[in-house]
């Protein structure tokens, strides 16, 4: 653990990689929010496929591979992809998920198209456009990183900028539009934001695997609170441990691409919070249920032994266990003798003989208060 | 046409084939990216299948392949079930995860076998014929088309065979449930089905092109028709001409088959967009003119009825300052006002428009809406 700290500190391959890794997972795991929030989860894959045309025709048209111009171009051409898909949906009858599907795979051929045609191409420079399909983290240079820096915190702070509209647009767009909220151009605005996020990751995480890096932190995040700071803020943090835990363990072995192994984090860190968040948690829920169960049970029995006393002139009336089980015969009259026992270290009933079991005094007013709270009286 | 040329079009014909059919019920039942999401995850099916096995053409691949893509949609709709994430986010979530799983066992220890990455999303298929099928020395074709062969056979067998089971629990779930036949176990039946097919496509056209071929001439037939059986053949029609016009685009650009596959796609689809006489571009734009004309037509009889008798009438239906009383530009109230007069709505008298009986009508009817 120690020699992985000092290697993030003195490592200047993996210091930037590092770096840039959990800028990536920062920006996308602020915008992803919006992302899962508004139900287009899969646009970021739809996008990032999308970019690949724009990459290549980018280094086509310029001859050059910087990173500025690749992205610029990746942006483009995501962008495109992403009005293709809603004036798709909005003009003919075929549904998001289908339109999704073919800018993705269709923009993703034309990108295959041209990346082989230039391959053959006598252009010497062209190697290396191809590592955009799973993304080279350890290509990634400071100068990278810093160009990551100021892009992301760009749309960091645009959404800051933007933050009431954006949360209006998320959660409630028809009351924005009431409210005279130019909402289709918010759209694109956070579309857009979404677009800058993806190209920046794809020299990292590659195309394929963008879209989990949108996606999981704010799934994950979601799980945690109910509030959109909150969610964007633990995204943020997410996706930035899932860069560095992704960046260091892929530096400690040999052939284990950073990419991937950045996506199989921020996949633990989603089963993680999936089952241990509080309240939403699945191990949470299984507790509670659990409790409201045993609960139900306590209330069933002790209603049933007063509405069994009911027909006696003494309530304290002793009845048998067997009685009690038949009238619990929906579960097979189990739990009965437990939830007895539950019920007699409450003082509510008292164990009169071996079989036999009778209310108390305060065992009345319980069940009384049990019927009151459900609205009925015990027949 | 060498032989070559021949077998490789066959090949990519029989893929479009093989994978249009399902597609259809994708685009209907509105699960198209599940095809994204299985083609990729498959990948991981295949690795752990070549790691048990050691072969990479052992039919266990294909089962393994098929196995992990049911699995996603298992997973996938687990956690959709939880209620804890949206549908859309748990397919997100879940196949970019096994693609990863598979991609770092592959670097990790397969790295010297003809299984690269690479291959497995793009796919070639300029090499597919090279690997032939022989029984008892006799050269039967490239083995890619005889499984791509067997796989459409498949796939036309499950829809012949379950087509009205597919068509309710489409269209009416809740039917189908019903009349006796789960739509979960359709579900499942349709995505092995995907499954299968994704699998024997992926080394002919790579995963990411399969999307394209299983959902853009589907999409592409259901522009075009309302029928079912129509829109299942269209699509096959239309997938296999992308297949055939694609393989000589990449030959005229000597650039990727597959991925001019799916830019052929993608032209067909824009196509059908621009021209469909329903749904197309071109009808909704013409709809929309004529039917603002007709509007435009139906308040003018409106606004001279209202005038008509009155002191300022007169003023109100000059033809010369009408498009200053209807809040319009002046060139369009002019060619309203002609094409009135054609529809024998209004005639002219000095320079006044006056109503005709039938334009009459027409705006008591407008009016009476």
């Amino acid at each position: 653990m120690f020699s992985f700290a000092s290697d993030l500190i003195f490592d200047y391959t993996l210091r930037t990689v590092a770096m840039g890794s959990a800028v990536l997972g920062m920006v996308s795991g602020v915008l992803g929010c919006f992302a899962v929030l508004r139900r287009q989860s899969l646009l970021g894959d739809a996008i990032s496929h999308a970019a690949l045309p724009g990459i290549v025709l980018a280094f086509i048209l310029t001859g050059s591979k910087s990173p500025m111009v690749l992205i610029l171009g990746a942006a483009v051409a995501g962008w495109l992809g992403t009005l293709k898909i809603i004036s798709i949906v909005r003009m003919t009858r075929i549904k998001y998920d289908s339109a999704m599907a073919i800018v993705l795979s269709v923009f993703f051929g034309l990108g295959l198209v041209l990346l082989t045609y230039v391959q053959k191409t006598p252009q010497a420079a062209q190697a290396g456009l191809d590592t955009f399909l799973f993304g080279q983290a350890a290509a990634i240079l400071e100068r990278d990183v810093i160009v990551m820096s100021i892009v992301g915190a760009f749309g960091v702070g645009l959404v800051l900028l933007f933050w009431n509209r954006f949360k209006i647009l998320s959660f409630d767009p028809e009351f924005g539009k009431s409210l005279g909220l130019p909402i289709p151009l918010l759209e694109v605005l956070l579309t857009s934001l979404l677009v800058i996020a993806i190209v920046l990751g794809l020299q990292t995480v590659g195309v394929v695997l963008m879209s989990a890096m949108v996606v999981a932190p704010a799934a994950s995040a979601r799980q945690w609170t109910d509030r959109l700071g909150m969610m964007i803020f633990l995204s943020a943090v997410f996706g930035a441990i899932a860069g560095i835990g992704g960046a260091v363990i892929s530096s400690s072995a040999q052939r284990l691409p950073t990419g991937p192994t950045i996506v199989i984090c921020i996949s633990l860190i989603f089963v993680v919070s999936l089952l241990l968040a509080p309240n939403r948690g699945l191990i949470w829920s299984w507790l509670r249920f659990r409790r409201d169960r045993k609960q139900l049970h306590l209330d069933a029995v002790l209603c049933d032994l007063y509405s069994l006393a009911m027909h006696h002139d003494n309530r304290h009336h002793a009845h048998s266990i067997a009685v009690l089980r038949t009238m619990r015969s929906d579960r097979g009259g189990g739990g009965v003798l437990k939830s007895l026992e539950e019920l007699e270290k409450f003082g509510w009933v008292t164990h009169i003989s071996a079989d036999n079991w009778a209310l108390s005094a305060s065992g009345i007013d319980q069940a009384m208060k049990v019927a009151a709270s459900i609205g009925k009286q015990p027949e | 046409m060498s032989t070559l040329q021949f077998e490789i079009q066959l090949l990519a014909a029989v893929v479009a084939a093989a994978c249009a059919l399902p597609g259809v019920f994708l685009v209907l039942r509105k699960t198209a990216l599940m095809s994204d999401a299985i083609s990729h995850s498959i990948l991981l099916g295949i690795v752990l299948a070549f790691f048990v096995t050691g072969d990479l053409s052992s039919p266990w691949l294909v089962l393994a392949a098929a196995a992990t893509g049911i699995l996603t949609v298992v997973l996938a709709e687990s956690i959709n079930r939880t209620g804890l994430v949206r549908e859309d986010a748990s397919i997100g979530l879940v196949f970019p995860a096994l693609f990863s799983l598979g991609v770092i066992l592959i670097s990790r220890y397969a790295g010297d076998v003809h299984l690269d990455t690479d291959a497995v999303l793009l796919g070639e298929l300029a090499f597919a014929p090279f690997d032939r099928y022989e029984l008892f020395g006799v050269d039967l074709g490239p083995r890619s088309l005889a499984v791509m062969s067997g796989i459409l056979i498949l796939n036309l067998g499950f829809i012949i065979a379950f087509y009205k089971e597919l068509k309710i629990a489409t269209f009416d779930p809740g039917l189908a449930a019903a009349l006796g036949f789960s739509p979960l176990i359709i579900n499942y039946a349709l995505m092995s089905v995907v499954s299968v097919t994704a699998v024997g496509a992926f080394d002919a056209v790579g995963s990411i092109l399969v999307v394209a071929l299983m959902v853009t001439p589907a999409a592409t037939a259901y522009l075009l028709t309302d029928r079912l059986s129509v829109m299942i053949w269209l699509s096959v029609g239309f997938g296999v001409t992308a297949a055939i016009s694609g393989y000589w685009m990449a030959h005229w650009l000597d650039a990727s088959i597959a991925g001019s596959m799916a830019v052929m796609c993608g032209v067909i689809f824009g196509l059908v967009f621009l021209i469909a006489p329903q749904q197309g571009l071109i009808t909704i734009a013409r709809r929309r003119l004529r039917q603002r004309t007709e509007f435009a037509e139906a308040m003018l009889t409106i606004h001279l009825s209202h005038h008509e008798g009155r002191p300022e009438e007169k003023e109100e239906s000059a033809l010369a300052t009408l498009y200053v009383h209807m809040h319009w530009d002046e060139s369009f109230t002019s060619r309203i006002a002609r094409r009135a007069e054609e529809n024998q709505l209004v005639v002219t008298e000095e320079n006044q428009l006056i109503l005709t009986d039938k334009g009459r009508r027409l705006a008591e009817a407008t009016m009476a809406l």
